[in-house]
């Protein structure tokens, strides 16, 4: 029988099955961060459990770390969370990259990074946008502190067979349309519950021509579809990029073997949707969903066009709390802030693109622009390029790798009314701190949003992306 | 956990569609390192004023729903972040029942986990809820999830569906890790040959 990659997966981690009841998976990689792993280590304590397999659970801080004077945490709560962590990982022997490694980062960058990611895993984090780790053609969602705790004595879950669902994206991209505005079309196509109950697999033209990070960035954001997961095949772009990661011990052997992890030709899927990248143009959300989002080649628009009256009611509420009138074009949008960070878009793909567009240009004076890399190793990178030279130049700031304004846990946050360029994932109201006002975009995007003080279609822009 | 019984309440009428875990639970309040504690800052932007009175025109704050340990709501609720803090925010509040016409996935997994039971039913229906209970505030429901039934007090009574293996964990308080361990031995085969 003809296999997707989802069911490959599935089929080799089952532990147990039987009729009418959720299966037992088991789970190769577990991915746990401050906040949402206290609890379950407490309850692990409580029932006198220990960890099964604690070789197979890493560790991280990033939610809650400060970019600015890491070492000096003022907030006396965010400081006992990341206290409890550490301890939490030596009680049970689990590895920890604290503040102090310089592999520290937001926990869906470092895991890619650190060789601990590969094709046909299944890879769990008390996170949603797990996800991510999809683009590399493994089984990875987000789940809750229960299960959490679940994994760690029993490094195995229940789960609900999803149902499978393939995107398939064909044509090419126009120059400056990139992987952001490919994710964001298609939830903007689905709607924000459009694949719930399903995991993705991506496919088609305009997504095995991606790089492995811009395959990230489409992964990342399923959750925003409502999928469980995204995913993508394995295929040699995929070996190539693993290729001198560490932990890669028998290359060859390993390569042959995740390659077969992609879907069999002809492999059949429970839901299908096509469309064209060549059609698509750069994005940006205008609304508090994800699902709110339209070209910047188009206007706001206008609740009264909607007959059905709870969407009306959500398109009045969302306009309303996002200070923005019917009808306005996007690029009259101006902005206050503009963030490139979050595990969507902090990769040094994302900065290398951003940069290009910054080089030698000066941010608005009206704009604060913030820069916050993926995580130390990106930072790292960014600075041997000299990246954080053309950032600070052109005016922007140049942080400490961690989830920062993507969820404004850490001091980096909106204040109310403040308008913001994102390159993050969730547009919801106070996501970026209370009354914050958020729009979605990518980093090009954003940076030429930053340049001139609202938005602008980057498609305009004489600079050679590259592959971007 | 604690065995889910039946009860008899008046539903809360949350009309609004794609209900975040952000808005359920604002992020400054999952530093705290406890499960419990949470119910006192549920929805809390939306409960409160910046100066920290509460604003009496949120629904939860008006004085017929106090008591209420139903929730009606639009599409779509619980989407975004995957933080057991909603439910543990929404048990902790006294909610044990939630009903919408769909649930984002991971929300309505970590609901059962904590005792409570989200209510799937179909857009018609969820309109008739909001009616009845906009229509008359001394609407109310008897939830049975034994028999799968809502009944209320004009009496009516509507069918639910619940997966058959999520229905006795929840009546019976079931722990989920005792559960697998019960599996263990299986585990320990597979896991024998699995990572060889
Ligand atoms: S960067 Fe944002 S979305 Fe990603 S893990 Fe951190 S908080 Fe979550």
């Amino acid at each position: 029988m003809k296999k997707t990659l989802f069911d490959k997966i599935w089929d080799k981690h089952l532990v147990h099955e039987e009729d009418g009841k959720p299966s037992l998976l088991y789970i190769d990689l577990h991915l746990i961060h401050e906040v949402t792993s206290p609890q379950a280590f407490e309850g692990l304590r409580e029932t006198k459990r220990e960890v099964r397999r604690p070789n197979l659970t890493f560790a991280t801080m990033d939610h809650n770390v400060p970019t600015l004077n890491r070492n000096n945490i003022d907030d006396p709560i965010s400081a006992q969370q990341i206290e409890t962590l550490i301890k939490n990982c030596e009680e049970f022997g689990i590895k920890l990259f604290d503040l102090n490694s310089p592999y520290q980062g937001i926990v869906h960058v470092i895991g890619p990074e650190q060789g601990l990611t590969k094709p046909g895993m299944t890879i769990v984090c008390g996170d949603s946008h797990t996800s991510t780790h999809g683009a590399f053609g493994s089984l990875a969602f987000g789940i809750g502190t229960s299960e959490v705790e679940h994994v760690l004595a029993t490094q195995c879950l229940w789960q609900n067979k999803p149902k499978t669902f393939e995107v398939n994206v064909s044509g090419s991209r126009q120059k400056g349309v990139t992987a952001k505005d490919i994710i964001l079309s298609i939830i903007g196509n689905i709607g924000t519950a459009g694949a719930t109950g399903y995991v993705i697999e991506y496919r088609g033209e305009a997504i095995s021509t991606l790089s492995m990070e811009q395959r990230m960035t489409i992964c990342n954001m399923s959750i925003e579809g409502g999928a469980r997961a995204g995913m993508i095949s394995p295929d040699e772009i995929t070996c190539e990029y693993l290729k001198d990661k560490p932990n890669m011990n028998n290359l060859k052997e390993m390569k042959k073997e995740w390659l077969e992890f992609a879907s069999d030709e002809g492999a059949t899927f429970d839901k299908t949707l096509s469309l064209d990248a060549s059609k698509m143009s750069p994005q940006v959300s205008w609304g508090t969903s994800p699902g709110m989002v339209s070209g910047v080649d188009t206007r706001v628009p206008n609740p009264n066009t909607e007959e059905d009256p709870v969407k009306k009611k959500s398109l009045e509420d969302a306009l309303e709390y996002m200070g923005l009138k019917a009808d306005t074009d996007i690029k009259d949008i101006k902005l206050d802030t503009v963030f490139i960070g979050s595990c969507t878009n902090s990769r040094i793909e994302d900065l290398i693109a951003a940069s290009k567009v910054f080089k030698g240009k000066k941010v608005a004076s009206s704009v604060n622009a913030i820069i916050v890399p993926g995580s130390q190793l990106v930072k790292y990178q960014a600075e041997k390029l000299g990246l954080d030279k053309i950032f600070k130049d052109a005016g922007c700031e140049w942080r400490e790798s961690g989830c920062s304004m993507c969820l404004a846990m850490n001091p980096d946050k909106l204040s109310p009314g403040e308008r913001c360029a994102s390159t993050s994932n969730r547009n919801f109201e106070g996501r970026q701190g209370k009354g914050g006002r958020t729009h979605l975009v990518s980093p090009i995007m954003a940076a030429a949003a930053a340049i001139n003080g609202r938005f602008v279609d980057v498609r305009e822009y004489d600079i050679d992306l590259g592959d971007y | 956990m604690e065995k889910f019984i039946n009860f008899r309440s008046k539903p809360t009428p949350l009309n609004s569609a794609n209900v975040d875990t952000d808005q359920i639970i604002p992020k400054q309040f999952l530093k705290r390192i406890e499960r419990t504690g949470f119910g006192q800052f549920l929805f809390f932007d939306w409960r409160f004023h910046d100066d920290g009175s509460e604003n009496p025109d949120f629904v939860l704050n008006m004085p017929e729903y106090k008591n209420s340990s139903i929730l009606l709501a639009q599409d779509n609720f619980g989407c975004g972040s995957s933080r057991e803090h909603a439910p543990w925010a929404l048990r902790d509040y006294g909610f044990k029942v939630i009903i919408s016409t769909s649930f984002a996935d991971i929300f309505y997994n970590n609901s059962f986990k904590n005792g409570i039971l989200p209510i799937v039913v179909d857009n018609d229906l969820l309109s008739k809820f909001f009616k009845f209970i906009n229509d008359d505030s001394n609407y109310e429901m008897d939830i049975n999830l034994n028999d799968q039934t809502i009944k209320d007090n004009l009496n009516n009574e509507f069918k639910f569906d619940v997966d058959a293996f999520r229905k006795k964990c929840l009546l019976e308080g079931l722990d989920d890790i005792a559960l697998t361990l019960e599996h263990k031995k299986k585990i320990d085969i597979f896991e024998k040959n699995y990572l060889k």
